[in-house]
């Protein structure tokens, strides 16, 4: 298999390069088949377990372009792999069988297979499968142009679908500039995504709870493409969009009455990133109070947090989020995540603060309550650790509504409220300083990914983060210094969310919307001060109560903590580049897998927490922080986010101002 | 020179009976030109991968007919991955075997099982042993 040519250059060699995923349980069929792709030019994955698959992709988001896999397997249903596939990747996936049955064949298609295979597989049947990556993209694409890119209209021809077709100008464009998407780091416009960005609407945390709360009035059975996106009234969304949507999120409805709740959670999650925050949960049940204790969330858990909430690869169970690093806690690394990078990056960056990601901005009491939920003990352990540090009413602590992921079930409908929540970041009291858990809140989502992500910056977007910050695993290891040390709520008090870090830190911090759109915080934490975080629209509820997946603890965390945490980490490392670029809605580029919005901007945020007045800690920011990478890749699907974030426009600079600089996150026991 | 002309020769009568005799189909061709200078033994790769794997199904499926009663579901299930395996090898008679055994399932004949899958066993050894002799020669060749 040649290797694409990554990107650039391809136009003529497309489909070469094309990446694929073959799953299947019989190694002859593997092999034979990964000979034939590789023949065809594709660089081409195998993998003969359905759950190590799903890893792969959850960990690589963005690397793959399609999914070939075997109805029956052991370990797991062919037809449940590419259900999972299709609600957290969005990929197209094609199933294959020595079982041509009708029935089975119907099977495929009602589940949303784009093609079926009947084994033996012929060579001739691989050689086009380009076409369905091509066709989707073109159709999301499509539902894009709607917002107002309108190049790739143009630039995309219709597929034909016919072998020449690779050679096609546009397809090695789409194909360039969906690599270089991926690659590069500036948070793309709207507009910009006409370059054959991807056309995937990235739906964020806030996003997704926005489409929720839309659904949820209505009514599940009456809810229809039109009315929501009428009730979502986001600008730049299609109806196209809502109903490819809608139709996953019933899905994943459906599969959640046969599962258990909290495997479901987080739908958000699962849809950009990973499953279910099951391991958020677990953390739920860690004390947020004992995270803050130690100023450690065990990595291991956090990282599971920031995995389950965060679909990106909650790999990072190893993430070491220190609590102490509170700067991690902001650490969006979710978002990274998002971006698809399965990239440990997000994770190590800190352990992406997908905490944040959830720090609504304006959190209400709803909301926080909610926060407490899905802030499942890790957003708490962040936001403690931030809570406590700042013991001053910073300005309020941010209820950051660490809407970790893993309930993103739950986070999703709490949040729904239509709106971001916001985290008041004048959260008065300073919830951070009692229990740091609840600081944690935000930093949940924050603290994980960030290690130290910044939130600092997060004023800036009107769209409140919304640190998942159930985000996964990540955060509790990440930087949940926050709950540890009490002077990092002092630091805390700056998280004010700026941008209202309402984003769910869920899985994915799906780019909510609200999720800090200014998250300068790269660029110069120290300036963005007031934006920074203004945690304050955050409301982060910060409540211990860490939910289970939903890392929306609402933290109270003082924002300033927080994001001091988050970013000290990530300062250090995304201070330039990205940050600023991220300033956007950051997160809102969520990982540049497509759904990934929400989560980068977890990650982002971690990037942009970058403390600006804290480095403190910023040690374990720096190497997880969001990597500015990260941040700057994902934005394809970013443009998208930040677009819509732009939206959001919510969060406000908080006043609170993050500053960090109190962040003693010295404080915060790593 | 002489020999390996011999021996080239041999191959080709060896390969073709095999087709003769329907114990290989076209799928066997295909796996021949999928081969190439990157993988020079791709197709006894995959033989032998082939047969690794089926070895046990024979055996999982063997012990499953041993029991009582036979748990056709399951029966079905073996069958049908072992399908899927000698299939994709281009292994006829035993694919054609394999479809009769799964009939026999799905009608609940134990009796039409059994039978079915002594047939197979026997013509799965006989593909086997063909085709380990083939590569045998082949390797000869060098």
């Amino acid at each position: 298999m040649s290797t694409a040519s990554s990107s650039v250059t391809v136009s003529d060699q497309f489909p070469a390069g094309l990446r694929v995923l073959v799953v299947d349980d019989d190694p002859t069929c593997l092999r034979i088949l990964e000979k034939m792709l590789g023949t065809c030019l594709y660089e081409v994955t195998k993998c003969n377990r359905a759950e190590i698959a799903l890893d792969m992709l959850r960990t690589n988001k963005n690397g793959y372009d399609i999914v070939i896999s075997d109805v029956h397997m052991p370990d797991m249903d062919g037809f449940k792999l590419l259900e999972q596939v299709g609600l957290e990747m969005d990929l197209p996936v094609i199933m294959m069988s020595a079982d041509d049955s009708k029935q089975v064949v119907m099977k495929g298609v009602t589940h949303g297979a784009c093609d079926y295979l009947i084994k033996p597989v012929r060579i001739e049947a691989l050689k086009n499968i380009w076409q369905h990556v091509v066709r989707k993209r073109k159709n999301e694409w499509k539902d894009l142009e709607q917002s107002g890119s309108v190049e790739e209209g143009d630039r995309q021809p219709k597929p034909s679908e016919e072998a020449d077709y690779s050679s096609s100008a546009n397809e090695g464009n789409w194909r360039t500039s969906k690599r270089r998407k991926d690659e590069e780091e500036e948070i793309e416009e709207r507009d910009d995504t006409s370059t054959l960005k991807k056309p995937r609407v990235v739906w964020s945390v806030e996003l997704h709870q926005q489409f929720v709360s839309a659904v949820n009035q209505l009514g599940i059975d009456k809810a229809v493409p039109k009315k929501i996106l009428e009730l979502m009234n986001v600008p730049g969304l299609t109806r196209e969009n809502v109903a490819s949507h809608l139709q996953k999120y019933r899905l994943y409805l459906r599969r959640l009455s046969g599962v258990s709740p909290h495997q479901g959670n987080s739908f958000i999650s699962s849809h950009s990133q990973e499953p279910p925050y099951g391991s958020l949960s677990s953390l739920s049940g860690l004390d947020f109070q004992t995270l803050a204790a130690t100023g450690q969330i065990p990595a291991q858990s956090l990282a599971t947090l920031q995995a389950a909430g965060l679909a990106r690869s909650a790999a990072k169970p190893g993430l070491p989020m220190p609590l102490v690093d509170q700067r991690n806690i902001f650490s969006f690394d979710n978002q990274k995540l998002r971006f698809g990078e399965g990239q440990p990056q997000h994770m190590s960056s800190g352990k992406q603060m997908n905490l944040l990601h959830g720090i609504p901005t304006t959190m209400d009491s709803k909301q926080l309550v909610n926060l407490h939920h899905s802030a499942q003990s890790l957003g708490s352990l962040n936001m403690q650790a931030s809570a406590h540090g700042n013991p001053s009413g910073q300005s309020s602590p941010l209820l950051m509504q660490m809407a970790q992921p893993q309930s993103r079930g739950q986070i999703l409908t709490e949040t729904s409220g239509g709106q971001v929540p916001r985290l008041p970041t004048s959260v008065g009291h300073p919830i951070l300083s009692n229990g740091a858990a609840g600081a944690m809140l935000a930093i949940n989502g924050i603290g994980e990914n960030s290690r130290g992500t910044g939130y600092n910056s997060v004023s800036q977007t009107s769209s409140v983060l919304n640190f998942p910050l159930n985000h996964s695993a990540e955060l509790p290891g990440n930087s949940f210094p926050l709950g540890s040390t009490p002077g990092i709520s002092a630091g805390m008090s700056t998280l004010t969310t700026k941008g209202g870090f309402q984003e769910e830190i869920n899985s994915d911090i799906k780019g909510s919307g609200g999720f800090m759109p200014s998250y300068d915080i790269f660029n110069d934490l120290q300036q963005h001060k007031p934006h920074n975080w203004e945690l304050q629209n955050v409301g982060f509820a910060f409540d211990a109560s860490q939910h289970s997946n939903s890392l929306q603890a609402s933290v109270d965390v003082t924002p300033s903590v927080l994001v001091n945490q988050g970013y000290s980490s990530s300062q250090r490392n995304v201070q330039n580049s990205n940050v600023s670029a991220m300033g956007k809605p950051i997160f809102s580029v969520g990982e540049g897998s497509e759904h990934g919005i929400a989560l980068n901007v977890g990650q982002h945020l971690n990037s942009l927490l970058v403390d600006n007045s804290t480095r403190v800690k910023s040690e374990r920011v720096t190497d997880t922080s969001c990597q500015p990478t990260l941040l700057p890749q994902h934005f394809g699907q970013e443009d998208l986010m930040s677009a819509i974030l732009k939206q959001q426009d919510g969060l406000g600079p908080a006043e609170n101002d993050f500053e960090f600089d109190g962040y003693s996150l010295d404080n915060i026991p790593v | 020179m002489e020999r390996n002309q011999q021996l080239r020769r041999q191959l080709a009568s060896m390969r073709q009976s095999l087709f003769d005799q329907g114990h290989l189909d076209e799928q066997f061709i295909l796996l021949e030109e999928l081969q190439d200078d990157a993988n020079p033994n791709f197709v006894e790769e995959v033989v032998t991968l082939h047969y690794r794997d089926s070895a046990r199904l024979i055996t999982t499926i063997e012990r499953a007919l041993e029991k009582s009663p036979l748990d056709f579901n399951k029966l079905d299930g073996y069958m049908h991955q072992f399908k899927g395996s000698s299939t994709s090898i281009g292994a006829k008679k035993v694919k054609a075997e394999s479809t009769q055994f799964r009939e026999y399932c799905e009608a609940g004949n134990g009796e039409g099982c059994l039978k079915t899958f002594q047939l197979l066993k026997r013509d799965y050894a006989t593909l086997r042993r063909k085709l380990e002799a083939y590569f045998q020669v082949l390797l000869c060749m060098g």
